[in-house]
């Protein structure tokens, strides 16, 4: 156990090393910073003072350590559009992302899991084959599109529900969330949809398919013959051997989710990281993006670390001691 | 396809796993809607500039006078009907659709050859000459496979800009790593095949032995993967072109007809976006279905 921690600590600090060197290579190498920081009316004196101010006179070699230096001091440096500290604007913009994902996971889970059992339980019936077809729906439906959608039906025709921005917030232990007031929901509710569709969708698949393998197993078999009624069979005996595979791709979804929060939160203006990373790109705001792609590595690293070691914990057959990542 | 597996005379199997393959898929009636409605729409956005009432892009064949107009309406000359409507510009949003359909489709058909070859060949390699070279390649794709592919492309694009080639490099960067685990996993349990070692003993190149012999064999899997990214690499480019960072205005995809139509939409012209929208959801679905059969025909579990 202890070995896999310290081998899997290692690895994630060569991603993060690999990563952080794309990155600098993203600032320095790719863009030009002299142009986007120095104007371009002073004097060739003044430019080499400004260049050597900024440390971009030495060898790359160093400039990356330097880089690596403030790094790992935690700052991302600062923003070009605004002069702001990146990892100040990442941070204020992180707790709307991760209530927007949570939420989307919380109900493409609540949705999905019972749907899927269903269909796994009945996959010949008209409502299993309905709920498959479904399923396969949900993956063909572009995201972006299906916000569209949403906004157009319930914003739009029918005026239910607000389609643009975050609404009131509660402080809750010193984070701004908007789960603890109705007002706060109904801003939620289309885009927390519209980030839930595919991974509903994945999860009825995932639930149908791996349901279906153990139904014709020997132990529901012989569950049912000793006269457990069909709750206990599904709830008990065939929920709890499909689980494990489920929570895995839950977990591995969730990096997911945070990813394709980008989509989301452009159409439903939610003020996360996603459009953060959305406008810093249109700005040519190069530090912001750099700095929200380390911060994401941080967030899918640790949540590919969390997968495993629950992984393991879900499945006393799995020893993390062998596991070769 | 055929014509790989007819060259390869010395080592032909009884019946080829390709041909098998397409015997199987045929049997399933939705399979073959599937197949049957993508040929459609490939041949839609191939006839496109033919069969589209009018050129969308000439702007003299456009009136600002019939801009936004509901679907079914006529335009101001009387001359031609909007069966789905017209967008801001008075472009009839059938032919901007037909048009759209072709540059999704080219991108998302030129993305998947290029990642297939790319992918196909390091995978190859990778299985084949093991040791250091499978090490390097396969951590790299783990490597890869960790972070959600949209994120690799967006990135990518923000760092070098948009354009059709910057998205088709994009999308192969984020789609080789799948046929390269494909294609390993299959050449491994090849490679130690009889044929290889006969193929070995005659002294044949690498080369020869990998794409000659290895690779038909290891075929039908890569179809799966490269029909499902066909799907992947459409929905993909349009969520990316959605976002602005995709293909500039002047290739408008499917992706950037529904992001034009976005700012309408609030004032009730549904149709700008919808319409484009539904024409990219029919051809990722029927991908999808012809996708669904031939992976439930490779999965062994589900074999008889």
């Amino acid at each position: 156990m202890l070995g896999f921690l310290i081998r899997r600590l290692l690895q994630s600090i060569l991603v993060l090393m690999l990563v952080s060197m794309l990155v600098f290579m993203g600032i320095y190498v790719v863009g030009d910073p002299t142009a986007m920081m120095i104007p371009d009316n002073v004097t060739a004196e003044t430019r080499a003072a400004m260049i050597a101010s900024l440390g971009l006179d030495k060898h790359p070699l160093l400039q990356y350590l330097d880089f690596a230096q403030r790094l790992l001091h935690g700052s991302l440096g600062r923003s070009f559009a605004t002069g702001l500290p990146v990892e100040e604007l990442i941070a204020s913009r992180f707790p709307a992302t991760l209530e927007l994902a949570c939420a989307a996971m919380v109900l493409a889970t609540v949705v999905g899991l019972p749907l899927g059992l269903v269909a796994a339980v009945k996959p010949e019936s008209w409502v299993g084959r309905a709920i498959t077809a479904c399923s396969s729906l949900g993956f063909s439906v572009p995201t972006f599109w299906v916000g569209l959608v949403l906004i157009m039906v319930f914003a739009v025709s029918l005026g239910w529900l607000p389609s643009n921005g975050r609404g009131p917030t509660q402080s809750l232990l010193g984070v701004q969330v908007s789960f603890l007031s109705w007002e706060g929901l109904r801003y939620m509710i289309l885009p927390a949809c519209n980030l839930a569709l595919f991974n509903a969708a994945m999860i009825i698949r995932l639930t149908r398919s791996s349901g279906g393998e153990v139904m014709l197993m020997d132990y529901i078999r012989f569950a049912r013959a000793k006269g457990l009624n069909e709750r206990r069979v599904i709830g008990v005996h065939l929920l709890k051997n499909i689980l494990i595979p489920i929570i895995t791709v839950m977990g591995i979804n969730f990096g997911g989710i945070i990813a394709f929060s980008v989509v989301t939160e452009t159409i439903f203006g939610w003020p996360g990281m996603g459009k953060l990373l959305i406008d810093s790109i249109n700005a040519l705001d190069r530090p912001v993006v750099l700095g929200y792609l380390m911060f994401v590595v941080v967030i899918y690293l640790t949540i590919n670390f969390v997968v495993d070691l629950m992984y393991s914990w879900l499945d006393p057959r799995v020893t993390l001691v062998e596991a070769k990542a | 396809m055929s014509a790989v597996i007819d060259g390869n005379a010395a080592v032909r199997p009884v019946s080829s796993p390709m041909r098998e393959l397409w015997r199987d898929f045929i049997s399933s009636r939705m399979a073959c809607i599937g197949l049957a409605s993508f040929a459609l729409v490939f041949v839609l956005s191939l006839l496109a500039p033919w069969i589209a009432p009018q050129n969308p892009y000439d702007m003299q064949q456009l009136s600002v006078l019939d801009a936004r107009l509901p679907p079914g309406a006529q335009s101001g000359d009387g001359l031609m009907t909007f069966w789905l409507g017209s967008d801001e510009q008075g472009r009839d949003m059938v032919s901007a659709i037909l048009y759209g359909l072709r540059i999704s489709v080219f991108v998302g058909l030129l993305c998947t050859l290029l990642a297939f070859v790319v992918g196909t060949t390091l995978g190859l390699l990778a299985a084949y000459f093991g040791g250091a070279v499978d090490s390097f390649i396969m951590r790299l794709t783990d490597a890869q496979l960790s972070f959600p592919s949209i994120l690799i492309a967006l990135i990518f694009l923000a760092l070098f800009g948009k354009g059709v080639d910057k998205i088709v490099i994009a999308l192969v960067l984020v789609q080789w790593t799948f046929y390269a685990r494909t294609v390993r996993s299959s050449a491994m349990v090849e490679l130690r095949k009889e044929y290889v070692e006969a193929a070995r003993g005659l002294k044949y190149s690498h080369l020869r032995i990998m794409f000659r012999h290895v690779l038909p064999n290891c075929m039908p899997p890569l179809l799966v993967v490269a029909t499902l990214q066909v799907a992947i690499a459409i929905g993909l480019e349009a969520t990316l072109s959605f976002l602005g960072l995709g293909l500039p205005i002047t290739e408008p995809s499917l992706g950037l007809l529904v992001a034009n139509g976005y700012a309408y939409m609030l004032s009730g012209n549904y149709w700008i976006s919808m319409f484009p929208g539904l024409a990219l959801v029919w051809a990722v679905l029927s991908i999808n279905t012809v996708a669904d059969r031939l992976s439930d025909l490779l999965n062994p579990r589900l074999r008889k």
